[in-house]
């Protein structure tokens, strides 16, 4: 079973060079610290900066240079920095490659929830609906199951929803999926150590998994 | 060249009415028009529509008028971190309408084009959808969005002339550049104001043209939400 870092870790295996990615809030974040050596990317922050930097060395922190986590930034040789409409003409025209987001809920059409659950505090959306609404190729880093134990890979989902039809692939804790065209969930590999048996117990929605499905490899 | 300076935020702000429908730049606390805010508060006006992608913090940013109780209503996309607001919120005193971030800077984008609406994917299929023009372009399905109609937009800009021209800072500009346009009155607070020549026009982030009123602020804070850093070595 992965930790938070395990599941940014597999994900970053998925970026390629020449990617523009977009990274969510949470464990998306830790995706950048996992980045292969000898691949170009370009980290986008939706607040309106291309050429995501790390963050400053103390005391260079720059009040104006913050991330869409509103977290002190750099930049980077290279880097653009744009308003806020004109960052969402990049993610609208699908120039962003790829999206990684967390979810509370995916379904196995591909539907997303993230933003709301009903009867708490809702704090928004963010540019949430706008990501998964246009983005080419997003990858869903989230838990397999919930506090209680219950699965959140379901046939259909039972909070509000972020966007439809629009997830491809997800890792979680105990593996790697694809969402089918067709829907349902393809078993693509597993975490280490734990049996496809294991993660159809964990899987509410449907579970397509070959004979021999493949660890994971880092 | 036409002359944009008042006096200060007092005096830029002195017709903001009750009621009025404000919007106001920045994302979290960065590059939020500072001065204008303290003017608001000073000034008591009450029952304000703010459209601005957040809410400020409890004791900073928007959330000094909502500690007022100057808002009746929020139009933004994200409001996290702030006790009061959700208070108010959930005792019904405040109103709020949550729409997705780029939905947000489009509606913005298009009043300050000229354009009625705009149409987004954004939210097709979600209960932001609900009772909206649903139309299909190519085989995909988009929301109309209509473009805002505000009275005032309040940004902050890191440099401007005394014609109104305004350059803004690394990502302070976020949301400042696309209100600035589409306000039926603009006031922009500036850093640093320079006369009419002293900025290079090539450089030039929001035409003058835009904006109504322009003055240097002072005593900004420019406070940071989240303080992230690495250490050396």
């Amino acid at each position: 079973m992965l930790d938070k870092n395990g599941i940014a870790q597999r994900i970053a295996r998925e970026i390629r060079d020449g990617y523009y990615v977009n990274l969510g809030i949470g464990i998306p974040t830790l995706v950048a610290n996992y980045i292969p050596e000898g691949i170009n990317v370009v980290l986008q922050s939706e607040n309106g900066l291309l050429g995501m930097g790390p963050f400053p060395f103390e005391g260079e922190e720059d009040a104006d240079l913050i991330n869409a986590g509103k977290q002190t930034i750099t930049t980077l040789p290279g880097s653009s920095i744009f308003d806020s409409a004109l960052s969402f003409g990049m993610i609208r025209s699908q120039k962003i490659d790829l999206t990684i987001l967390g979810a509370m809920e995916v379904s196995e059409n591909g539907d997303i929830a993230n933003w709301k659950i009903p009867g708490k505090m809702v704090k928004g959306m963010g540019g949430a609906m706008d990501l998964v609404a246009s983005a080419k190729n997003i990858i869903v880093a989230m838990q397999h199951v919930n506090k209680a134990g219950e699965s959140k890979l379901l046939p259909k989902c039972t909070l509000p929803l972020t966007g439809v039809n629009c997830i491809k692939k997800i890792v979680t804790e105990l593996a790697v999926l694809d969402v089918l065209p067709e829907g349902g969930f393809k078993l693509i590999e597993r975490a280490p150590g734990v049996s496809v048996d294991f993660i159809r117990q964990a899987t509410l929605g449907k579970l397509f998994a070959e004979d021999n499905v493949p660890e994971m490899i880092f | 060249m036409i002359n944009k300076v008042v006096s200060g935020a007092e005096e830029a702000i002195k017709d903001i009415q009750d009621g009025s429908v404000l919007m106001l730049g920045g994302f979290g606390l960065c590059g939020i028009p500072e001065n204008c805010i303290t003017a608001l508060v000073k000034k008591g006006v009450k029952e304000l529509t703010c459209i601005s992608n957040n809410a400020g913090v409890d004791d900073f940013g928007i959330g000094l008028m909502l500690q007022q109780r100057q808002v009746k209503k929020m139009i933004s996309s994200y409001v996290g971190e702030n006790a009061e607001f959700e208070r108010q919120l959930l005792s019904g005193e405040l109103e709020v309408e949550l729409i997705p971030q780029g939905t947000l800077a489009t509606r913005c984008m298009a009043a300050g084009y000229g354009m009625p609406a705009i149409f987004t994917p954004a939210g097709v299929g979600t209960e932001v959808a609900e009772g909206k023009e649903v139309r299909n372009f190519n085989g995909k399905d988009y929301l109309m969005e209509y473009a805002f109609d505000a009275d005032f937009a309040i940004v902050k800009a890191w440099k401007g002339d005394t014609a109104g021209n305004l350059i803004y800072r690394s990502t302070s500009r976020n949301f400042n550049p696309v209100m600035a346009m589409a306000g039926k009155i603009t006031i922009a607070e500036v850093e640093e104001l320079v006369e009419a020549g002293a900025l290079d026009p090539d450089q030039i982030h929001t035409p003058g043209v835009f904006v109504h009123r322009v003055f240097q602020g002072a005593d900004y804070e420019k406070r940071i939400e989240q303080r992230t850093v690495r250490t050396r070595g």
